[in-house]
């Protein structure tokens, strides 16, 4: 999926009334099986792009376009993740990564039976029947995953999905990221504020300014090959790179 | 060891009960113990001609039930709609916390004036009773669902419909059924004061009242004490179905 974003911005009212802009000039063209990581401070808007991008919030001016078409709220082509909380907990693992083809109408057994696929994929075939809070945070992720795998989108926009996760369980989950976005060729984009992270798991790193978000920089990092090494010199100069325009991004 | 504790304290009411009764020794003040314990034992047995125990107990009970869903097929539908728009919830929390606070019994009169002597105005008390604590729940349990559910199932496709029929509707569940937890309780004390009413023939309210003109006090302790078993009976299933259906209750991660 390729999406164009142009002349985006987004301006946030209070309850008193007064203007907060989140996000300001945003272009920004995602290629089709892009895995692109937005990494910005807190509060520089890029969850909010996100969730313009998946239809959850309306920008103030701009416009974002899918495969040439405009966007007009939630599509069945763009899968989100949250950062937690996000699983149903009431319902079993394999009915919560079943759900989106659930409200499509698809009948019983070929949700199970996609369902079951995706589960496979992430590793908790032999949890379907468990529920939520059975699960460590790390699995709750994978199933999370997993249930946005299953409408089969073409995008997925992941929100700091390993944010709440701890540094061992975070490094395993971006290696079995890498993996399944290399198995099933998704656009991902990827919302982040570690920089480790990005430089881990990106084609390429939007960086985004201090409030209002505007891009910084985009910085591309395929010239070094997956599965990366954090310790190899181009990995290293990249991520200097990136720390660099982070810290001074507080100056303009 | 809870258990044995529990039941500890009511063995000992009963003892110090029948020493008072021995020595008060007035049936119309306090009847001893084993002239109430034979009347619980045989609950089939007709009491002064109003029927058994167990028949009147059902006669309330099928009261209590039809006040109770009559309650329920209202206040759950009101209260996720309150819940969930703002504009309903503006338009209608006003009335409803001026009748909150008025007493089920005091709407008797009303209720005989509107429904007439009988069933009708019982029915109308009992869902008084039942009606509020399952709507305050209600709509509580709605307005704390987790917005990420929400925007999950947006997100995933799902319509409004299906946002609030798969994840509203269960993710209140069990605040819901707290509420009916409560209600239920509520709706069982005022199908006994509802029975004192004028025109009432049968019910357990009915026959201790019933008995307390013909000063059998024996019955009335009875009566009081099938009101209080069925009262725990209920409210043991009520937690039981929450224990088994919610035990995800607290633990959303």
């Amino acid at each position: 999926m390729k999406l164009a974003i142009r002349d985006l911005s987004k301006v946030f009212v209070t309850g008193t009334g007064e203007q907060v802009p989140a996000l300001d000039g945003i272009n920004l063209t995602v290629d089709d099986e892009e895995f692109l990581c937005i990494l910005g401070p807190s509060g520089c808007g890029k969850t909010t792009l996100l969730r313009i991008i998946a239809g959850l919030d309306t920008p103030t001016t701009g416009s974002i376009q899918v495969d040439g078409e405009a966007l007009s709220g939630p599509s069945r082509r763009i899968a989100m993740i949250f950062q937690e909380y996000s699983l149903f907990p009431w319902r079993t693992v394999l009915d919560n990564v079943s759900f989106g083809l659930e409200v499509q109408g698809r009948d019983r057994e070929e949700r199970f039976a996609v369902a079951r696929k995706y589960l496979d994929l992430v590793g908790l075939a032999s949890f379907e029947r468990n529920l939520p809070y059975e699960l460590s945070g790390g699995m709750r992720q994978r199933v999370a995953v997993a249930r946005a795998l299953a409408t089969e989108p073409a995008a997925l926009l992941m929100d700091e999905p390993f944010g709440a996760l701890d540094a061992q369980t975070r490094n395993l989950m971006q290696t079995e990221l890498q993996e399944i976005w290399r198995k099933t060729r998704k656009t991902i984009l990827f919302v982040t504020h570690s920089v480790d992270e990005a430089v881990f798991l990106a084609d390429r790193i939007v960086v985004l300014t201090e409030r209002p978000g505007r891009i910084r920089e985009i910085v591309p990092v395929q010239k070094c090959p997956h599965p990366r090494d954090r310790t190899c010199a181009d990995f290293v100069e990249i991520r200097r790179h990136v720390l660099d325009l982070i810290s001074g991004g507080s100056s303009d | 060891m809870r258990r044995p504790l529990g039941i500890l304290l009511p063995i000992l009411i009963l003892i110090v009960w029948e020493i008072a009764a021995r020595f008060i020794n007035n049936q119309f003040i306090l009847p001893r113990l084993e002239t109430v314990l034979p009347v619980l034992l045989s609950p089939t047995i007709d009491i002064l001609g109003t029927g058994s125990l167990l028949h009147n107990a059902m006669v309330s009970l099928e009261r209590v039930g039809a006040g109770f869903l009559v309650a329920l097929a209202i206040a759950i539908p009101l209260g996720v709609g309150m819940g969930w728009s703002r504009r309903l919830d503006a338009l209608a929390d006003t009335t409803i916390q001026l009748l909150r606070p008025i007493p089920p019994l005091a709407w008797g009169p009303l209720a005989i004036a509107w429904f007439s002597v009988g069933i009708n105005s019982m029915i109308f008390i009992i869902f008084l009773g039942a009606f509020f604590p399952i709507l305050l729940n209600t709509i509580d349990g709605v307005r704390a669902i987790k917005k990420t559910w929400v925007e999950v199932a947006q997100t995933l496709g799902a319509s409004e419909r299906q946002v609030l029929a798969k994840v509203v509707l269960p993710g209140a569940a069990p605040t819901i059924w707290t509420g009916l937890r409560v209600g239920f309780g509520i709706a069982w004390m005022c199908v006994i004061a509802a029975e004192w009413l004028p025109g009432t023939t049968s019910g357990l309210g009915y026959l201790t009242l019933y008995a307390y003109n013909f000063g059998q006090m024996h019955y009335i302790i009875a009566g009081m004490i099938t009101i209080g078993i069925i009262g725990i009976a209920f409210d043991l299933l009520f937690r039981s179905v929450e224990d088994r259906w919610f035990c995800w209750r607290g633990l959303e991660r």
